[in-house]
């Protein structure tokens, strides 16, 4: 029943898996983890992203992962508008707790039927050179439907982080989580910063969805099993570090890929939300938490 | 006259409702009836915690179709009457939510929402796994033959939603005018003050997490008999879980009657764009005004209403 090289495969696969989930969890990592803006919606946005990057690689060709770097800037400003409704309907009034999570609820509704009543529950997939192919290292295999994502994934979170610790406006970010208040006495604008934090966020879902799209087919209502999974690691990984969210990630996806392969694939749903409600439950504040 | 106008009211629905089961009978009304009962005791259930105290509950569909598989589970080992298992069911949801309650309401709000979404993903995969109840192929139930004295078992159906209904109204209606409603709304204004002026929060809490999963697994229990075949994808339905939270939201969270009045104007509106246009553009309207409702008048209908006549007073 069991061996080693299952064993390796299983690793390793889940390590490529995980380094995805870092792409899926960044964004969330800002939006959730920094700026405390509970976005449920954010993987509805990956589903756009994945749309996007199907629509123009279906009709022209175009390599999906370029698409998704292309619609980042459209991604930014849609996230932009969205935090500027946020900001004006909830959080100046207070409302955030229980109006703003719907709102997001609705949000993330509006946007999955949206895209059922236009193109059907079908799955849809994207065709790329790399995607079919696979490198194959002793008896460990690495595909390249899995390889591309984990190294864009990788290399988003890389750009991220440098942006966040090295940037002036990456510091600002980072000031509006500590200290919003803090930050108005040195005469900075805390709604712009958010806005500007929340338009990047959202925009890290044009990459992840282009990136989900090569892994497997997808569909509209695909989104919901990334909720849990976002959560999960943003939580695990202390809400809003970025080294912590990548180690969250590829920690949550070599067990979810073990339970895959040793327990069969239809448990493999349940290991991001049980890890999720016992973090909640006993560590809150994520393995590297105060 | 104040103290006797409810139970009268409530007692001229019952004696309408045994009158509509006489007067008609094309089935599709019982149907439709009892689809927006359903949602109806789904909203107040969800307004009990939501409403009341301002903590989101997103697995409301988790709760339910928890509800609908006690059911199945007892009537795959026996045959067990209607209302034991509406007890069964109301019995088992409320331990699950004092369970998830207590696991996560000790922390921020936002960590109760997101928990409830996971509890919902975890109890479909232990569906989704669990061959006795038939896994993730679903499984049929058969309706009774014997109904009563109704000419057909959805009608019998229909007066055990219209009283489910009722009760859960009553229950709503005495919890937000008794002390213990008086806590949960100061819990919702303010937790810390709360706290600090003696209210038991952590044990408000947990009473309306339990009473809301207790009314949601009731909702549940008859949904069996009611389609007749039941798999995870359909009970845990994810607009279950958006109409519970956008029909409170659209008729008003901080009374009683806001998701009675949600419930019944949604709920009907549904029924009819459903038939007239298409169930997928009704699915998407229900996002669409949950999303205006609360962006641009945040008190709902019932909130609407006060605002006017407080100004023509």
């Amino acid at each position: 029943m069991f061996s080693a090289d299952l064993f390796a495969n299983a690793v390793v696969s889940g390590l490529l898996l995980g380094g995805f989930y870092a792409a899926v969890a960044i964004g969330l990592a800002i939006v959730f983890g920094q700026l405390d803006i509970v976005n449920i919606a954010h993987p509805a946005f990956i589903i756009a992203g994945s749309y996007t990057a199907y629509i123009f690689n279906s009709t022209f060709g175009f390599d999906p992962v370029l698409v998704g770097v292309a619609a980042m800037p459209v991604f930014f400003a849609v996230g932009v508008a969205i935090y500027r409704i946020y900001y004006a309907a909830f959080e100046r009034t207070g409302q955030e707790s229980l109006s703003g999570l719907a709102f997001f609820f609705g949000l993330m509704f509006i946007i999955e039927v949206s895209l059922i009543l236009v193109y059907g529950v079908d799955y849809r997939l994207v065709s790329a050179g790399y995607a079919t192919g696979a490198l194959s290292i002793g008896f460990v295999d690495l595909p390249g439907r899995m390889l591309v994502p984990f190294l864009v994934a990788l290399a988003l979170t890389g750009l991220i982080w440098l942006y966040l610790s090295r940037t002036f406006m990456g510091r600002a970010i980072q000031a509006v989580a500590q200290d919003r208040g803090a930050l108005q006495l040195m005469g900075a604008d805390p709604i712009r910063i958010k806005q500007w934090a929340f338009g990047i966020g959202i925009a890290t879902a044009a990459v992840a969805g282009a990136l989900l799209i090569i892994i497997g087919p997808v569909e509209p209502s695909v989104g919901r099993q990334y909720i849990g999974r976002a959560f999960a690691i943003v939580v695990l990984g202390g809400m809003g570090s970025i080294q912590g969210m990548l180690i969250a990630a590829l920690l949550l996806g070599v067990v979810e890929n073990m339970v895959a392969t040793f327990y069969g694939p239809s448990w493999a749903p349940a290991v991001s939300f049980g890890i999720l409600l016992l973090t909640l439950a006993f560590r809150p504040a994520g393995l590297f938490g105060r | 006259m104040r103290g006797w106008g409810f139970p009268a009211a409530c007692a001229a629905v019952v004696v309408a409702g045994l009158a509509f089961t006489e007067l008609a009978d094309n089935p599709y009304y019982f149907n439709a009836a009892y689809v927006i009962l359903q949602a109806l005791i789904m909203a107040v259930a969800w307004n009990i915690l939501g409403g009341f105290t301002g903590y989101v509950n997103f697995g409301s569909a988790a709760f339910f179709a928890v509800g609908a598989y006690t059911s199945i589970a007892l009537l795959k080992a026996a045959a067990v009457p209607l209302p034991l298992l509406i007890l069964a069911a109301a019995l088992v949801c409320g331990l699950i939510g004092l369970g998830v309650g207590y696991l996560t309401l000790r922390l921020k709000g936002v960590y109760f929402a997101i928990a409830t979404l996971a509890m919902g993903i975890v109890l479909e995969t232990l569906i989704n796994n669990w061959s006795y109840v038939g896994g993730a192929k679903g499984t049929a139930i058969l309706t009774p033959d014997k109904h009563l004295w109704f000419d057909s078992y959805s009608e019998m159906l229909f007066m055990v939603m219209l009283l489910l209904a009722l009760g859960s109204v009553a229950v709503s209606r005495t919890l937000s005018s008794s002390r213990l409603g008086r806590g949960l709304a100061a819990i919702r204004d303010d937790e810390v003050a709360a706290e600090c002026s003696g209210v038991p929060t952590l044990r408000l809490k947990l009473v309306s997490t339990t009473v809301m999963g207790a009314m949601m697994g009731a909702a549940g229990a008859p949904y069996p008999y009611f389609v007749s075949y039941v798999d995870p994808l359909s009970a845990f339905n994810l607009f279950i879980a958006v109409n519970s939270i956008a029909m409170p939201m659209i008729g008003g969270t901080a009374h009683w009657a806001g998701p009675v009045v949600g419930a019944l104007l949604v709920g009907s509106a549904q029924e009819v764009i459903t038939v007239t246009i298409s169930s997928e553009l009704n699915v998407l309207l229900v996002g669409i005004m949950l999303v205006l409702f609360i962006t641009l008048a945040p008190q709902g209908i019932v909130g609407l209403v006060r605002k006017h006549w407080k100004k023509r007073a």
